[in-house]
């Protein structure tokens, strides 16, 4: 076993990446100029920003469940207990003491378990139940008609709003957890490239090599 | 089917043809009977020829003899309109215009100026010759009493007139000022009374009538120009389209009667009984209305692009907000300001012994208007006005004479009707009027006030003199009066449908989604962007929870490194 810099991250799975952080930004600033802590842009350009954007994610996020499914990348996202408690200790404790990362990154798992655990919930929960709650607030239009409409429109609305800041709080640290290590730029750096540093076996390396998938 | 088809041709055939022989009849039997008025036989010498213009009309009213006069009275006019027009009078007889009366089948009241009170004169009995002024009939004397069934009382004139000079004189129950005109008489617009001459009104008629001839009285509504309805007011004679996009002769120079669609003499459109939802949701726009409804021309889904996006959103609006509270973002405007308060409990404040009035108010064309007057107590105007706003389903229940009161409350002239996300109801614009009303403290009831009358020893507006006042009104009706009267506070609402703006002066997206905007306070509704919700500020928790708990972790980071760093070197 050895690290070598192979191309981890296709480009679809890039161009997935960086433009759910592109319109997920874009969601938090029209979102919350919705939610009135700003008031920067129209409330109605508001609106129309929020709904296209939104709508566009969701079309983005079809594809990349299809993606996911068709090339066999969702078990990147399975959860598992294996390290868990090292990577825990390790952000608890180990990471004040100058300790280096106890997780090794491979090509099948390229997620230390902390970090699978968190992208499963967010994808598992927090992501639908920010769509489905969304649709069902774009829709209002709909179901209003049905008697206490307004009453659920305001627990849709509550509940939007909720996950938008349980998804902010991801993010949030999601970011933060890219200056632990290696530093931020060595961490972001793969995610634009592609090319990711991680441990093969030697038929992995023979493989990759004879792909084109190795840098070194 | 073509047999059948055939059959149905000739019946209707038939039946058309059969018509041509009655009607040539009749018109020979109009030969034989001599006609009411100046002609004998049918004198066709003034009938227009193929060298005269063709106009619109299909009779000229100038050409009548029988209109030439002279006429002693506008009851003699009338006569002279219903030698032609018999079934006039008596369509008019049967109209709120000139009954005073409505019935209103869904809550059960009687209502009309003849029997509800009002807070701003207050009520019509005992104050007649004033407020019968403008009654679209002549000598209402008593409105105890119905008008006499006699169609020569009534005013063809005050709404066919075309001559622009015949008007109404302010005390006369609906007279006209003829010669010799009383000194210091006014019409019913305020101004100086001059003689109207008759003939050249009856010679000038013509249908529909003009928005002068609606604007003269119902712009004047409570004593002067706006006073009532705040969206009434003598700047629709010639609005800018600002003002008034349908009326503006820069908009669609429409007609009071474009809307207010009439069958019969009956007009279309109340304030007892509002169209607040589409009336008629099956048509198709443009086609014939019957209902002087926004949704009669416009439908119920009336926005389109350029944004689509917009256009949905704004659209579903329209099952919780009437089309006039976006597109009315203020009343009162174009230059007359309308009466806001009127606190009558301080009238009758003498100074040395005399009436006297201040002018507090200055509207935005210069004109003082009052804010204090001991006929009348204290007032409040204003322009621009932000309407107040209700869920409505257009019924308004009043607080009828002897109906009973608390005192301890504001009293609701009228009551709106309507539930909060009801389909029967939307969010409606409203000129809240506030006032302070004389009341009956022994029996919580509101009471009549005689405020006109000059001669009679106990007319307010002469007098000053609550106590007489009071008594007088509630002797003229009949009612018990237990002689101890207080003032309670009162709010009458006017719903606010005129005035609509251009599109672009309708109100945005943040009037109402920001914090304090104006559906703040208004059941049934969730209002995105009125302030953070329960979830925001969970949300907001969480949030700074995490950023915390990042900015602790970088933090300890940061002092345990130098820590470390320390110890290697140690």
């Amino acid at each position: 076993m050895a690290e070598h810099c192979v191309k981890v991250y296709s480009r679809f799975n890039r161009l997935w990446h960086w433009s759910q952080v592109g319109s997920i930004m874009l969601l938090f600033f029209t979102g919350a100029r919705l939610l009135g802590l700003h008031s920067i842009m129209p409330f109605g350009l508001a609106v129309v920003v929020h709904t296209v954007v939104a709508l566009a994610l969701l079309l983005l996020w079809a594809f990349a469940t299809f993606w996911l499914f068709t090339t066999g990348g969702y078990k990147q996202f399975i959860p598992r207990m294996q390290g868990m408690w090292e990577v825990g200790r390790f952000y608890a404790y180990g990471v004040f003491k100058g300790e280096e990362h106890p997780y090794i990154k491979s090509y099948e798992r390229r997620h230390n378990p902390l970090q699978a655990a968190a992208y499963f919930a967010l994808k598992m929960m927090l992501f639908p139940a920010i769509w489905i709650s969304g649709l069902a607030y774009l829709s209002y239009g709909f179901w209003d008609h049905l008697d206490g409409g307004s009453f659920w429109l305001e627990i849709i609305a509550n509940f939007h709003v909720l996950a938008a800041f349980a998804i902010a709080s991801f993010v949030v640290i999601h970011v933060y957890l890219l200056t632990i290590g290696h530093g931020f730029r060595q961490h972001v750096r793969p995610m634009v490239s592609g090319y990711e540093k991680v441990d093969l076996t030697p038929e992995a390396e023979a493989y990759f090599r004879q792909q084109g998938r190795l840098l070194d | 089917m073509r047999q059948t088809a055939l059959r149905i041709t000739a019946i209707v055939s038939t039946v058309i043809w059969a018509q041509f022989p009655a009607f040539a009849q009749e018109t020979t039997a109009g030969e034989e009977t001599p006609a009411i008025g100046a002609q004998s036989k049918p004198d066709a010498s003034k009938a227009a020829r193929m060298s005269d213009p063709v106009k619109e009309i299909t009779a000229d009213h100038s050409k009548f003899d029988i209109l030439k006069g002279p006429f002693a009275s506008g009851s003699e006019v009338t006569t002279a309109c219903l030698s032609c027009h018999t079934e006039a009078g008596n369509q008019v007889m049967h109209s709120v215009h000139w009954k005073w009366e409505y019935q209103n089948e869904v809550t059960g009241q009687t209502l009309g100026k003849a029997h509800e009170m009002n807070a701003f004169c207050g009520n019509v009995a005992s104050n007649e010759v004033r407020c019968t002024s403008c009654h679209t009939g002549y000598g209402w004397t008593d409105v105890r009493q119905p008008m006499p069934d006699d169609p020569t009382k009534v005013d063809c004139l005050v709404c066919h007139d075309k001559s622009g000079q015949y008007t109404k004189q302010d005390n006369l129950a609906g007279e006209p000022p003829l010669e010799p005109v009383a000194a210091g008489a006014k019409t019913i617009t305020g101004e100086a009374a001059w003689p109207v001459d008759l003939a050249e009104a009856a010679q000038s008629v013509g249908p529909p009538p003009g928005r002068d001839n609606c604007g003269n009285c119902h712009f004047y509504g409570g004593g002067g120009d706006n006073v009532k309805h705040g969206d009434l007011s003598s700047a629709l004679f010639n609005p800018s389209r600002d003002v008034d996009v349908h009326m503006s002769p820069d908009g669609g120079n429409f007609a009071c009667e474009t809307c207010h669609v009439s069958d019969k003499h009956v007009f279309e459109g109340s304030r007892y009984e509002t169209d607040v939802v589409d009336p008629h949701p099956d048509r198709m726009a443009g086609s014939a209305h019957d209902a002087a409804a926004c949704q009669s021309c416009h439908t119920d889904t009336p926005h389109e692009g350029p944004n689509p996006l917009i256009a949905a959103k704004l659209n579903d609006h329209t099952d919780t907000i009437a089309c006039q509270t976006c597109h009315i973002p203020s009343f009162a405007r174009g230059g007359v300001a309308t009466k806001t308060v009127w606190d009558w409990s301080t009238a009758g404040k003498l100074k040395d012994g005399k009436p006297y009035h201040e002018e507090g108010f200055t509207q935005s064309d210069g004109k003082h208007l009052h804010t204090y007057m001991s006929q009348k107590g204290d007032f409040q105007w204003g322009e621009n006005v932000t309407p107040y706003y209700a869920w409505s389903n257009g019924e308004m229940t009043y607080t009828l004479p002897e109906e009973k009161i608390d005192p301890t409350n504001v009293v609701e002239i009228n009551k709106i009707g309507g539930n909060p996300g009801g389909d029967d109801s939307r969010i409606f614009p409203f000129k809240r009027m506030e006032g302070t009303q004389a009341y009956d403290k022994q029996r919580d009831v509101l009471l009549y006030n005689h405020v006109y009358g000059p001669g009679d020893g106990t007319a307010l507006w002469s007098y000053f003199d609550w106590e007489k006042s009071l008594q007088a009104g509630m002797d003229y009706v009949g009612l018990e009066y237990s002689g101890d009267f207080g003032f309670v506070e009162t709010y009458m609402y006017w719903p606010i449908t005129h005035m609509v703006a251009p599109k672009e002066d309708a109100l945005v997206c943040e009037s109402c989604h920001a914090q304090d905007g104006r559906m703040a306070n208004l059941a049934g509704i969730y209002v995105p962007g009125s302030g953070i919700n329960l979830g925001g500020k969970l949300g907001l928790a969480v949030f700074l929870m995490a950023l915390l708990g990042v900015l602790g972790h970088g933090a300890l980071r940061v002092i345990s490194r130098g820590k470390n760093k320390g110890g290697h070197h140690g």
